[in-house]
């Protein structure tokens, strides 16, 4: 958490984050969204333009079981349901690579299973 | 002590390098001669992989035991720190990896052989099949006084040691005095190595605030496949060498880069001789021809 330099906002799929995903929306100026597909052993896409200064939200999916989704440069993490949608918003804060990947381990290829947000200035 | 090991492992003709760490600082050398003694750890075996990164992989794990059978001094006893079987989906052949593992690893000399999980072991169905051949998944020891607790931290699939195996932990430590002499054993990296290659355990960081207090504490692990030291404040974190494929430099890219190419002359491969003394004497053992 030392570590975080980014402010992040983590929105669940549950009732309570449906309230929580209303007001996200409401705070964050025009993000953009960027579709993510998790299924064994990858997400699609698996690298990710972003901006500086630019909020971005991912909107999470997974079409097998049950993965993980972390991003511990800017401290967040989220469980990606089938058929439930995960969206978590980010605002980063200076450039340069940052990986996501599946904390939850689902077979053989889980290690592989990751992607970069590539940030520019 | 470290000399005569030194000694003993040149003769044995497979000594690698040595490194002392200051293990047990406020333990009173003096009170703890009579105990001094040494065992072996072993990681990452990974039975049953198939792949270039390791094309020796059938004959690496029986090389190894080779290795360790061949110690001039045997060990008082040895761990295997997780990941003794490659992972699968299948149950059926979940099962008959560690079987086989079992009957490869009956040809150790030291019987006296604790075992824990890794991820590929026992995270796509919670240990079940782990406890079926090998038994408990977190347990404690005690052996010459030192005091051994063996940490799950793969069970889960999210890489957690969990509330209840805290509690367990927590309890366990309750029993001992603030100098007693005590060895964590698990497959992660209970601190936060490189969190964005997952090499960390989600609430690794409890479990270290509950050993903080204690005084004389070193952790061993695997997972990493090669050879790390790291201190959180005064507790040694040292990761050991697979018997499989060595995993890239830790974070020296965004994401995790695949295994690099197998390089036989940089003994990326072997198990580790722990002398423990009022300090800490690891030589490295390379795999050779068996």
């Amino acid at each position: 958490m030392n570590r975080r330099t980014f402010t992040a906002l983590l929105i669940g799929g549950s009732a309570a984050g449906g309230a929580l995903r209303a007001a996200s929306r409401a705070l964050a100026a025009d993000p953009n969204e960027v579709s993510i597909m998790a299924q064994k052993f990858n997400f699609t896409p698996d690298t990710v333009k972003a901006k500086v200064g630019v909020p971005i939200t991912f909107v999470l999916t997974s079409i097998d079981r049950v993965h993980g989704f972390k991003m511990p440069d800017f401290g967040i993490r989220t469980d990606i349901v089938p058929d439930e949608e995960r969206r978590v918003t980010i605002t980063p804060t200076k450039p340069g690579q940052f990986a996501y990947f599946c904390d939850v381990f689902c077979g053989d290829g889980h290690e592989d299973m990751g992607g970069v947000l590539i940030v520019e200035a | 002590m470290k000399t005569d090991r030194r000694d003993f492992l040149r003769l044995a003709g497979v000594a690698g390098v040595t490194f002392t760490a200051g293990l047990f600082p406020g333990y009173r050398a003096s009170a703890q001669a009579a105990g001094n003694f040494h065992f072996v750890q072993i990681s990452d075996t990974h039975w049953g992989y198939k792949g270039p990164a390791n094309p020796d992989a059938e004959h690496t794990l029986e090389k190894a035991i080779v290795t360790v059978n061949g110690l001039a001094q045997k060990p008082d006893f040895i761990v295997f720190t997780g990941d003794l079987t490659h992972t699968t989906e299948d149950g059926t052949e979940r099962r008959a990896r560690m079987k086989r593992f079992k009957e490869i690893v009956s040809e150790l000399a030291v019987k006296d052989v604790r075992f824990m999980p890794g991820e590929h072991d026992a995270s796509l169905d919670k240990g079940a099949a782990f406890k079926e051949f090998f038994g408990d998944t977190h347990y404690t020891f005690d052996h010459k006084g030192v005091h051994f607790i063996a940490l799950d931290n793969v069970s889960d699939p999210a890489a957690k040691l969990g509330d209840e195996q805290l509690a367990w932990l927590a309890a366990d430590l309750k029993q001992r005095k603030p100098d007693d002499r005590i060895v964590v054993l698990c497959h992660r990296p209970l601190f936060d190595l490189v969190p964005s290659w997952d090499w960390t355990t989600a609430d690794g960081a409890k479990a270290i605030d509950l050993l903080m207090p204690y005084q004389n504490v070193v952790v061993f692990y695997g997972h990493i496949h090669q050879e790390h030291h790291h201190m959180t404040g005064h507790i040694p974190h040292h990761a050991a060498k697979s018997l499989i494929f060595p995993q890239a430099e830790p974070g020296n890219a965004p994401r995790r880069p695949p295994p690099p190419p197998f390089d036989a002359s940089l003994k990326p491969l072997g198990t580790r001789d722990i002398a423990v003394a009022a300090t800490i004497t690891m030589t490295e053992l390379p795999v050779t021809k068996a």
